[in-house]
């Protein structure tokens, strides 16, 4: 078969034409997706492009319990004390070394009956603090693996999330997490955790507990950025994690670690 | 409540439901793995109730999702398992398992019961006759051919259905023994602790129902296979107990930070349901009944009567095991502090009333299918009394 010049450049064309169209695809598919999560955030920059962190400091916390409070009403997370997306725990340490811990109502009323149900006489305990609790948003959340569904998921900023309009329930999570942080919402028949406040954080504004807490025990801020508050706090200071041997992660680092705290 | 528990830790969030699932997935593999017995492996004495054995595991098969589906918060999202499913958990394969397990079955079943079915179709009359015509979906040949390529196809479906049996129920041991947080679970020996103990329960269950259903029939006891069922019973049932001790002996043994919390567990919260039911009742007690049904010369209808006897204590145990798991290890905080408590309410979804409603299901869907399809093959033998040694056990 002979083929003219004419059709030879006519073919040519069209194949070139056919392969530029054909390996633009990823690059069409790539940009698709780039710019359909390209939202702007009210601090200017884009969405998800902090990597946020988050600082308990135990030696500051007084248990007042106001970060309680203030995660409530922000929320919207039910009243009684079984259901919480952050509480205070208080640590009392005998003489004998022996540690009594409680967390009365979650913390949300405070601490102000001594000793409120230990039986602890003041003179032999040998020392007391409290420590905040709220989801450590861990970097590899066994809670996000378990979820059957993908409901529970993490943003690339950082933060696990749960879709609870996708959520059947089956409650996996909350047996996946070693903090305890995930609770079951009877009415709405989903699970509902801390989620770091994220739709202040995208508007710039920083988690209400945060925002609430009268000594500053609780800090804010972005991994990322060097000159931040959290950044230099943690440069400065000793920290640790809870129950790091299991892997998880956990992005709250905790200034004032006892042994027996877990 | 005792101690510290963490404040949203106060509900036992998988109930009484999460409790009779595995119960229920483990009779479906146990009686499969009898009924694989006779076809893959040829024990020929377990003739009489390889049918009757298949029929079992689907009817337990079908009613298997059922509790999770009561149990979720929002069921009618139930089929995002099928839909959205995250493939890192293992939870969604269920979906998946449960579906392919229910085609084998469903398949391996047909072709068993497909020389009756044609049979009944043109013997019947009415109703039935549609029925039956209808289930036969057109497949009317009875030759010798059509037989043999029925019996290859009923073993290559046997052979598939063993793993994905095992798979089906392995799983659910895994469910729980996956989870790092919880110190009472999270053991690589769990999934093969639910096998043993799915198998033990499944030819406890065979064995009980086929007593009782043989007595309603009026019909005779086949002894020498009922006696080999019992025999395997003692077996696997030996194994599962050696493996459930080695599981709390290492971690005695071992003395990690959680021992102590896990000690307290087992000896002040759950000392009844674990030492005495699940324990003693439950294996210890039906083993050394057991074993004196092999050991001692007794009376046919005595020995029997033990072989029962041990049968309704292991389905027993083995219930109390699956609730020593799934609310033992939620009764821990995950502070390894305290304990929580729990009593099933009576009423509700998650009551016991639901729950024994759910647990007597099958046996329902079993009646249906006995009706229909009636496992019982007249034509045996009468029983010829042999020893349970090792050259009469079939295991050549």
């Amino acid at each position: 078969m002979k083929i003219s010049r004419r059709d030879f450049i006519k073919i040519g064309a069209k194949g070139l034409l056919a392969g530029v169209a054909f390996s633009s695809v990823p690059f069409l598919l790539q940009g698709l997706v780039k710019n359909s999560s390209r939202a702007i955030a009210a601090d200017g920059g884009g969405l998800e492009r902090h990597n946020w962190g988050f600082i308990c400091d135990n030696e500051k916390c007084i248990g007042c319990g106001r970060c309680v409070v203030a995660c409530k009403k922000e929320n919207k997370v039910p009243w009684e004390p079984e259901f919480n997306r952050t509480w205070v725990e208080r640590y009392i340490i005998t003489e004998d070394e022996k540690i009594y811990v409680d967390s009365p109502n979650a913390g949300r009323d405070g601490f102000q009956d001594f000793p409120p149900k230990l039986d602890v006489p003041e003179s032999e305990v040998w020392k007391s603090f409290f420590v905040p609790k709220l989801c450590n948003q861990c970097h590899r959340p066994p809670c996000v693996t378990v979820c059957p569904v993908g409901a529970t998921y993490q943003t690339h900023d950082g933060v696990v999330l749960i879709d609870q309009d996708h959520c059947i329930g089956c409650r996996y999570c909350i047996q996946a997490c070693p903090y305890g942080a995930r609770f079951f919402l009877p009415e709405l028949g989903v699970v509902d955790k801390c989620t770091w406040c994220y739709h202040r954080i995208n508007r710039g504004l920083i988690p209400a507990c945060v925002e609430v807490c009268p000594v500053g025990a609780r800090i804010f801020g972005d991994l990322n950025d060097p000159a931040g508050t959290l950044k230099t706090t943690l440069a400065q200071k000793r920290f640790y994690v809870l129950k790091p041997e299991l892997g998880t992660e956990p992005k709250v680092s905790y200034i004032g670690f006892e042994k027996g705290v877990y | 409540m005792t101690g510290f528990i963490f404040p949203n830790e106060g509900v036992i969030e998988w109930d009484l439901l999460i409790v009779i699932y595995p119960y229920i997935t483990g009779l479906v593999a146990g009686a499969f793995v009898v009924s694989s017995l006779y076809h893959v492996f040829g024990l020929t004495r377990l003739k009489p109730v390889a049918r009757f054995s298949l029929i079992t595991a689907l009817a337990f098969l079908l009613v298997t999702p059922l509790p999770l589906v009561v149990h979720l918060g929002r069921p009618e999202r139930a089929l995002e398992m099928f839909l959205t499913p995250n493939l890192t958990s293992a939870m969604s394969a269920f979906g998946y398992i449960w579906f392919f397990y229910l085609i084998i079955l469903v398949a391996e079943v047909w072709l068993v019961f497909r020389p009756d079915i044609v049979r009944y179709a043109s013997s019947s009359e009415g109703t039935r006759k549609t029925v039956y015509t209808a289930l036969a979906l057109g497949m009317n040949t009875l030759t010798e051919e059509s037989l043999t390529v029925d019996r290859r196809l009923i073993k290559v479906l046997s052979f598939i259905g063993i793993p994905v049996a095992f798979l089906l129920h392995g799983y659910v041991g895994f469910i729980f023994g996956a989870v790092k947080a919880n110190p009472w679970w999270s053991t690589p020996l769990m999934p093969i602790i639910f096998l043993l103990s799915a198998i033990v329960s499944g030819i406890a269950l065979l064995i009980v129902v086929y007593l009782i259903v043989t007595r309603l029939r009026r019909a005779e006891v086949e002894h020498r296979c009922f006696h080999f069922m019992a025999l395997w019973l003692g077996g696997f049932l030996t194994v599962g107990v050696v493996l459930e001790g080695l599981e709390v002996f290492s971690m005695l043994y071992e003395q990690e930070e959680s021992w102590q919390i896990i000690s307290q567990l087992l000896t002040q919260r759950i000392a009844f349901t674990y030492f005495g039911i699940q324990f003693v009742l439950g294996s210890l007690l039906p083993l050394l009944l057991l074993a004196a049904t092999a050991l001692f010369k007794m009376e046919e209808r005595f020995k029997t009567g033990l072989a029962f006897l041990s049968s309704v204590l292991v389905l027993i145990g083995v219930f109390a095991m699956r609730w020593n798991v799934v609310i033992g290890g939620q009764l821990i905080s995950k502070s390894l502090r305290g304990f929580t408590s729990y009593a099933p309410p009576l009423w509700g979804l998650n009551g016991i009333v639901v729950a024994s409603i759910i647990l007597l299901l099958p046996f329902i869907v079993l009646a249906v299918l006995i009706y229909f399809i009636p496992p019982w093959q007249e034509e045996i033998k009468p029983p010829e009394r042999r020893g349970l040694g090792y050259r009469a056990s079939g295991l050549r």
